[in-house]
């Protein structure tokens, strides 16, 4: 008797979802492909100091790797819609297994949208030390964690039928406004003071430390906490209403 | 199969309610292990939602449910319980073979997966993707999924809706031998002949409550009603009512319609007292006919009851 069974089980039917692998691995993939090849001389991207082969690749990493960890447990709408979740609730699976198999597939996803991106910006020549790989990668793996979380709270408030949308459009949102395709805000003014509340901008800032060789933040850390408590108590009660309902 | 010499189910008070509709309204039950028993009743009965609550999907608002002396969590984490719910299908990006092996690795002592996916003729499609099959296949896979435990007790909420006549005679043909083993199993239905002839007893819900409780036999007779209709232009209602057998009588027009628990009685009172009585029909009542009868009389004073019993509760008192 084994929960781990089922973890592995989840994360082979992920593997096995196309869909989830096109939006998730082949879409930023695509995208990152097709705008650098046009910009791959540009060595200072809208004067971030970064060329554009990085700074596009840590955008496109943040957006992939995001759109992944959400789509894990956005996932839960679907089985739901089948009853599939209230048939694992009379067997002895415990409830934080199930969501931990979905957090766990989301982040196998992730992974290798990160490694996909990264062996491209390779083959594009973004010279980076491995330690600037390595500290990129687990500021980006952290990072995800709120989006992990977001994924629950949809697949429990939101009908399949309206994931879609819901799944492309906040991950874009968050895209946009956290910097992958490009910064909205300064270095100052109140938009900067903003952009920096949500989530996203630290994942991209993530990969922007492989550049400056510095860690986050302090705020970075506080930010993606407020935004994990916040988004997991919410994800909770979502559960709460959803299996009390019957 | 179960040595603590428990019963299987153990209701005590259940109550629950949905805003003002009490869907639950005090049902006490207790089913020994072996038993076979159907949960009969029309739709909105409180059949899935007394099953929902005997398998700690829903909370009651009141009482206590107990399955081999423990709580439903407890027995299902013991892999002594199964069950098929009544609305469900199966995921993707899983073969029917897998699916299944997968369920049983939950829990502590499950079957042997090739015997299940044999028992339940799911062989020749094991390799096949399972949410790729026909309803009654789906049905049967969901039937393996609640069966990879071996467990003692199995619930199965109307588990044959979905299915074509054929596939319906299947499943309770495998429902049969695992019954033959002493299992309990519990199912809900609204099919009479289906609760007659799988169920060694039928409790009989209305409104939320239970309204019968017996062998088929017994319980058979009581929801046996049967119509008369004929043509008699002057006799009154509340007249006819009164005939031995009569429970309730209508008049529509020239005719008369009188609902009766039996009609042979009825009949020969009837036309001892009416000669004149003319175009005599005698039709069986279906199983609603029965549970309207059942509850406008057991249902007296619960205004919240269900649907089903007010009607039946306004009728009576139009035709009183």
């Amino acid at each position: 008797m084994s929960g781990a069974t089922y973890v592995r089980f989840e994360v082979l039917r992920t593997l096995r979802n196309t869909r989830f692998f096109i939006f998730s691995l082949a879409f930023p993939f695509v995208l990152y492909g097709v705008t650098v090849s046009g910009n791959r001389d540009t060595k200072d991207f809208a004067g971030t100091g970064l060329s554009f082969a990085l700074y596009y690749m840590v955008g496109m990493v943040s957006w992939g790797a995001m759109t992944a960890s959400i789509a894990g447990g956005a996932r839960i709408a679907a089985e739901r819609s089948v009853g599939w979740v209230r048939q694992l609730r009379i067997t002895p699976l415990r409830v934080p297994t199930y969501f931990g198999a979905k957090v766990l597939s989301g982040y196998v996803v992730s992974a290798l949208s990160i490694a996909l991106l990264y062996v491209t910006g390779f083959g594009f020549g973004v010279p980076l030390p491995f330690d600037a790989w390595l500290r990129m990668t687990v500021l980006i793996l952290v990072g995800l964690v709120p989006f992990a979380i977001l994924g629950i709270w949809m697949g429990h408030i939101l009908t399949i039928d309206s994931m879609g949308p819901a799944l492309g459009g906040s991950s874009a949102l968050f895209a946009l406004l956290g910097g992958s395709w490009g910064p909205i805000a300064g270095d100052t003014g109140w938009l900067h003071d903003l952009v920096q509340l949500i989530p996203s901008y630290w994942l991209v800032q993530a990969g922007h430390s492989a550049f400056t060789g510095e860690w986050w933040p302090v705020k970075a850390w506080v930010v993606l906490l407020v935004w994990s408590l916040v988004l997991g108590r919410l994800a909770r009660r979502a559960y709460l209403r959803d299996t009390l309902r019957v | 199969m179960d040595e603590s010499g428990a019963p299987a189910v153990a209701l005590r008070g259940l109550h629950k309610a949905y805003g003002n509709t009490k869907a639950v309204d005090g049902i006490d039950l207790t089913i020994e292990p072996g038993e076979v028993v159907a949960l009969l009743g029309p739709n909105g009965a409180g059949k899935s939602t007394t099953l929902d609550i005997v398998l700690g999907l829903g909370r009651a608002d009141a009482g206590s449910v107990e399955l081999f002396g423990q709580t439903p969590r407890a027995a299902i984490a013991a892999g002594q319980v199964g069950a098929m719910l009544q609305t469900g299908g199966v995921i993707q990006n899983t073969s029917v073979r897998e699916l299944v092996a997968v369920m049983a690795s939950l829990y502590p002592t499950p079957s042997d997966v090739d015997k299940i996916l044999a028992t339940t003729g799911l062989t020749e499609v094991a390799a096949k993707q399972a949410s790729k099959l026909s309803g009654g296949q789906t049905q049967r896979v969901r039937f393996a999924i609640a069966m990879v435990s071996d467990p003692a007790l199995m619930i199965l909420d109307e588990p044959t809706a979905a299915l074509d006549v054929q596939a319906r005679h299947g499943f309770w043909e495998v429902m049969r031998g695992y019954a033959a083993q002493g299992r309990t199993v519990v199912f809900a239905t609204h099919y009479l002949e289906e609760a007659d002839e799988f169920a060694d007893r039928i409790v009989l819900m209305a409104g939320g409550k239970i309204v019968a409780d017996g062998s088929s036999t017994e319980i058979k007779s009581v929801v046996t009603v049967r119509t008369i209709r004929a043509t008699l232009p002057d006799a009154e209602a509340a007249e006819l009512a009164a005939v031995p057998g009569v429970t309730s009588a209508d008049r529509r027009g020239d005719s008369i319609v009188l609902t009766c628990t039996s009609s042979d009685e009825a009949l020969r009172a009837l036309l001892a007292r009416y000669p004149q009585l003319r175009d005599i029909e005698v039709r069986g009542g279906g199983l609603d006919e029965a549970f309207r009868q059942l509850t406008a009389t057991s249902a007296t004073s619960s205004a919240g009851a269900g649907a089903g019993a007010t009607v039946a509760i306004d009728e009576s008192e139009a035709r009183a």
